[in-house]
């Protein structure tokens, strides 16, 4: 994943770096996946033969929280692109290291709401609605976990001399994938939590 | 390069340092205020009542979000084209099919 | 036949420039050294080469192909005469699913990824592709899914609710052998393929075009096969989520598909057929790519039209999107999307026909010569166009309703995916072989081939109108005497005439795998340019060395080759050859890249791959499993990200340690 190479950047037909394009094309793909879940979802979340509502269990004020954190971290990683940008080797560090912070809280926030709705009675063989919501929010979560172990992989590798490719454009791909999972989170926080069934 | 791989230059472009970085630390804080202050707004129509106004609001607000975070955090606003084409392509073909497909199951009517 | 009959290249071709230089890795990266074997089954087992990993899409496929036929052909013995005996019901509908899957999924796919790799690159003047390594995981995705759709037969019993897998039909309690899982799994893991080829092959064509190719001076192949990659790019993460549905409510007891717990079976159609219907023409499009390259050669014309046949595949893209519906027309959708998605199918005619037209004044006028590659080219002009026409009719909604799941069906796709797709990829065939191989195909064995499968064709799917219309369902695994009818028109008639048209299909095929082997042990080399080429691709030596060319053409024309051959004489305005292919060659070594440096070969891609199927059997039986093959996963990926694509330089031997990495520089 950390991989890239910035010298062949002046001899592509576009002038465009290949990762960067593999990147978008990668994230455009990515739309119909997630587009895919929350339709599924939509159609599904009223549906509740058995077990709670989502009106019963969703906890609003927490969810908020958990969501502005998320949202907390793009800045932070938008902060660490620009570091790497200035070769500011520390800073890079330091964002990219937060950065994974506000993510590992987003996932144990959303571990916590999954146990608590678990318990509430809400099972993911309990109803269409619990199939669908867990499934929703539980590929965002992977995408966010697997964001934080890139994350994490990037602050360690960071410190070895030799790492392939450039650096800084390591530091924005995944800067990429990063606000990408955040602006997934934006649609399902209003889709799935603000607009009541 | 020993290579004959000099470009005719289609739509040269700096690639590294040139346009991509539009935006100062204080631009990139700006962005990060405005969109928690909607996320205040979103949130508060939970607990205020909106009325009619309740689900465009919070859609408009969504899509907001969303841009803001695409154009001015991953770029696109000041990155190639290109990129934007590719992005855009799958998120509004993806728009486009599912809101067609649950328009079958009379999802907006009911 | 050789149109233009020549030495072959002889020895200037190879002598000038000397192979790549050997790699002696210096370090270890991550977890293991590099692996250096430039020969022997190493080389392909670890290779990044987009033509060697072609020809291993290629190979893969075409056994696949022929497993996919045999099942086929059992079918056709199963319903030759009323009350077959050949299969059980329960067999029956496995073979009739595996069928389906193996030839959409495991052969056309995978053929028509082989030859977007192995020409896509040769075509646009690159050395490889974007990201090499990817490519060869990619690869290995196709082969271990493959693998796992097909293990089933072994453990329980394949697949059987049919390729679409309608739900709630494929859930638990209507498929409770592991058939439907594998199934599940197997093509998940194809998927990953498919959208890793995807990428690949996009970002390939848009950066690494050779100097002066413009896009619309690429190919039309090349041009086919982006539309076809795109259409993968979009369509593949639905096909994903609908299958990761599928494996959650049949491995973990989810209810997305459980009608009693208030789940609308139709969801899942919706989404098969969003990704369904653009698959169609993922499966197509190859196709009408290679016989636009291959009928100017042959009628010695340029493309009628090339910005038309390249804005209307764009089309059929884009439109390929709007009309998943009409494979719904049955299942109460409701008269507004009925009328909607009816008129969106009507449309895509529409370009459709725009190319049909394109290839006949292709022709018109041209000096054609019939070789087998024109051969097939044009029956699948002629084939298409009938299935074409038939597909038209589905799109009058209230005459689908009356063909819906009858055997009229069967025969409208099998006419534009056999009659279409596959004698596209025929024509590919004896057309490319000789760049691929260095040797041409036997003609002569080739006509035979060629005629066998058009009347075997003919002969299975012809009647099989006949039998729809009739009212014979498809998917049933026996038809009875009572319900035969009588008259010209009964069922038995054109059931057995459709069966022996089956074997004679059988053995049209069965003679190029004859003319492979015959062709392999062939003392012959194929001449450098054997048909008088047009495009990049001819314009290396046959097969191509490793580094494709051996300096990147400057491209000022489309069809480049034939205008470096050619020019217009300006008294009489007629083409006149001014250069033979091996002095256009000549040219190009004489300017030869000093320093190549090519991507590396890797062990990452193999063992990345390898941890799927051990998550997807890990799934099915046991999750500890799934847990180890996600750790290989983790491995591999660690071994992957540390090691730099390309060699780095004091790798490579001393001789040559001021060169580049050029072209494909990392993936």
């Amino acid at each position: 994943m950390a991989e890239s190479a910035t010298h062949d950047a002046h001899v592509t037909s576009t002038g465009l770096s290949n990762v960067k394009l593999g990147m978008w094309l990668f994230l455009g793909s990515e739309c119909l996946l997630f587009g895919g879940l929350i339709s599924t979802y939509m159609l599904y979340r009223g549906r509740v033969s058995n077990g709670p509502t989502p009106e019963q269990i969703y906890d609003i004020p927490f969810t908020s929280v958990s969501s502005f954190v998320l949202l907390m971290s793009s800045l932070t990683m938008v902060l660490a692109v620009s570091a790497a940008h200035n070769k500011d080797d520390r800073g890079t560090n330091l964002w990219l290291s937060v950065t994974a912070l506000l993510g590992a809280t987003f996932v144990g926030g959303q571990v916590y709401e999954f146990t608590a709705f678990y318990n509430e009675g809400l099972g993911f063989t309990t109803s269409l609605f619990g199939s669908s919501f867990y499934t929703l929010t539980g590929f965002h979560g992977v995408h966010v976990t697997v964001g934080i172990i890139m994350l994490m992989a990037l602050v360690a590798i960071n410190k070895r001399s030799k790492v392939p490719g450039s650096k800084s454009e390591t530091v924005e791909m995944i800067g990429l994938y990063w606000h990408f999972v955040d602006i997934v989170w934006i649609i399902i926080f209003t889709l799935v939590y603000l607009i009541p069934v | 390069m020993t290579t004959e791989t000099t470009h005719d230059g289609a739509t040269a472009h700096g690639g590294e340092h040139s346009a991509e970085h539009g935006m100062s630390t204080r631009g990139y804080i700006n962005i990060a205020l405005i969109l928690a202050a909607i996320t205040a707004l979103e949130v508060s129509t939970y607990y205020v009542d909106f009325g009619p106004l309740f689900l465009p609001a919070l859609l408009i607000m969504m899509v907001v979000k969303f841009f803001m975070v695409v154009s001015y955090f991953m770029h696109l606003k000041f990155d190639n084209k290109l990129f934007s084409w590719l992005f855009y392509a799958g998120l509004f073909l993806a728009v486009g099919v599912y809101v067609a497909a649950l328009g079958t199951f009379h999802f907006f009517i009911r | 036949m050789a149109i233009i009959e020549r030495p072959a290249p002889g020895s200037t071709v190879p002598a000038l420039t000397p192979a790549p230089p050997a790699i002696t890795p210096a370090r270890t990266y991550g977890a293991l050294r590099r692996p250096v074997a430039t020969t022997g089954w190493k080389s392909w087992l670890f290779t990044v080469d987009h033509k060697k990993l072609g020809l291993m899409y290629g190979a893969t496929a075409l056994f696949f192909f022929i497993v996919g036929g045999l099942e086929a052909v059992l079918i056709r013995l199963q319903l030759a005469a009323p009350g077959g005996k050949v299969l059980n019901a329960d067999l029956y509908n496995q073979m009739f699913t595996m069928h389906a899957t193996t030839m959409v999924f495991l052969f056309v796919m995978p053929m028509a990824a082989g030859f977007a790799n192995y020409f896509v690159p040769l075509q646009i003047g690159a050395r490889d592709v974007a990201f090499p390594r990817i490519n060869a995981f990619g690869f290995w995705c196709l082969l271990a899914g493959g693998i796992v759709v097909n293990l089933a037969w072994f453990l329980g019993g394949a697949a059987d609710g049919g390729w679409f897998m309608y739900a709630p039909n494929s859930g638990p309690v209507f498929s409770p052998s592991h058939g439907v899982d594998f199934w599940t799994l197997g093509l998940q893991i194809a998927g990953i393929a498919s959208l890793t080829g995807a990428i690949n092959l996009i970002v390939t064509v848009l950066n690494m075009r050779a100097p002066g190719m413009t896009l619309m001076k690429m190919p039309i192949f090349t041009w086919m096969i982006t539309v076809v990659q795109f259409l993968l790019l979009f369509a593949i993460p639905v096909i994903t989520v609908a299958l990761f549905l599928l494996t959650f409510q049949r491995s973990f007891g989810a209810q997305f598909f459980d009608v009693a717990a208030g789940a609308d079976p139709l969801l899942w159609q919706h989404l098969f057929w969003i990704f369904g219907h653009p698959e169609v023409y993922v499966l197509i499009l190859p196709s009408f790519g290679i016989i636009s390259e291959v009928l100017p050669v042959f009628s010695r014309k340029p493309l009628f039209g090339y910005p038309f046949v390249v804005f209307s595949g764009a089309a059929i893209g884009f439109v390929g999107w709007g009309v998943w519906a009409h494979h719904m027309f049955a299942s109460g959708l409701g008269p507004v999307s009925v009328a909607v998605f009816s008129l969106a199918t009507m449309a895509i005619a529409v370009p459709t026909g725009v190319k049909i037209i394109n290839w006949t004044l292709t022709m018109w006028g041209g000096k054609l010569v019939f070789t087998t590659a024109m051969k097939f080219a044009i029956g699948l002009v002629v084939l298409f166009t009938i299935g074409g026409l038939s597909g038209v009719t589905h799109s009058v909604a209230p005459s689908d309703t009356q063909q819906t799941d009858t055997y009229y069906i069967v025969a409208h796709f099998h006419y534009v995916l056999f009659g279409g797709a596959i004698f596209g990829i025929f024509s590919g065939f004896y057309y490319w072989w000789p760049k691929m191989f260095g040797k041409m195909l036997n003609e002569r064995l080739g006509s035979w081939n060629f005629w066998l499968m058009v009347i075997g064709m003919n002969m299975t799917f012809g009647p099989m109108h006949i039998l729809g219309l009739q009212g014979q369902p498809r998917r049933m695994y026996q038809w009875t005497e009572a319900r035969a009818g009588e008259g010209f028109f009964n069922l038995a008639f054109w059931n057995l005439i459709a069966s022996v048209g089956s074997l004679i299909l059988t053995v049209g095929i069965g003679l190029f795998l004859i003319n492979i082997v015959v062709t392999a042990r062939s003392k012959v080399r194929a001449p450098l340019d054997p048909w008088n080429a047009r495009s990049l691709e001819w314009m290396t030596s046959n097969p191509p060395k490793e580094h494709n060319f051996d300096s990147i053409p400057h491209v000022h024309h489309l069809d480049e080759f034939f205008h470096r051959k050619y020019e217009e004489d300006p008294t009489t305005h007629t083409m006149r050859e001014v250069a033979t292919a091996e002095e256009v060659l000549a040219e190009l070594e004489r300017n030869a890249d000093k320093h190549i440096h090519m991507p590396s070969p890797s062990y990452w891609p193999l063992v990345l791959a390898s941890g799927m199927p051990v998550v997807a059997l890990g799934i099915i039986y046991s999750i500890p499993v799934a847990i180890v093959g996600g750790l290989i996963m983790l491995y591999a990926l660690y071994g992957w990200a540390l090691e730099p694509a390309t060699a780095p330089e004091s790798d490579f031997d001393s001789t040559s340690n001021n060169g580049h990495a050029v072209g494909a520089s990392h993936g």
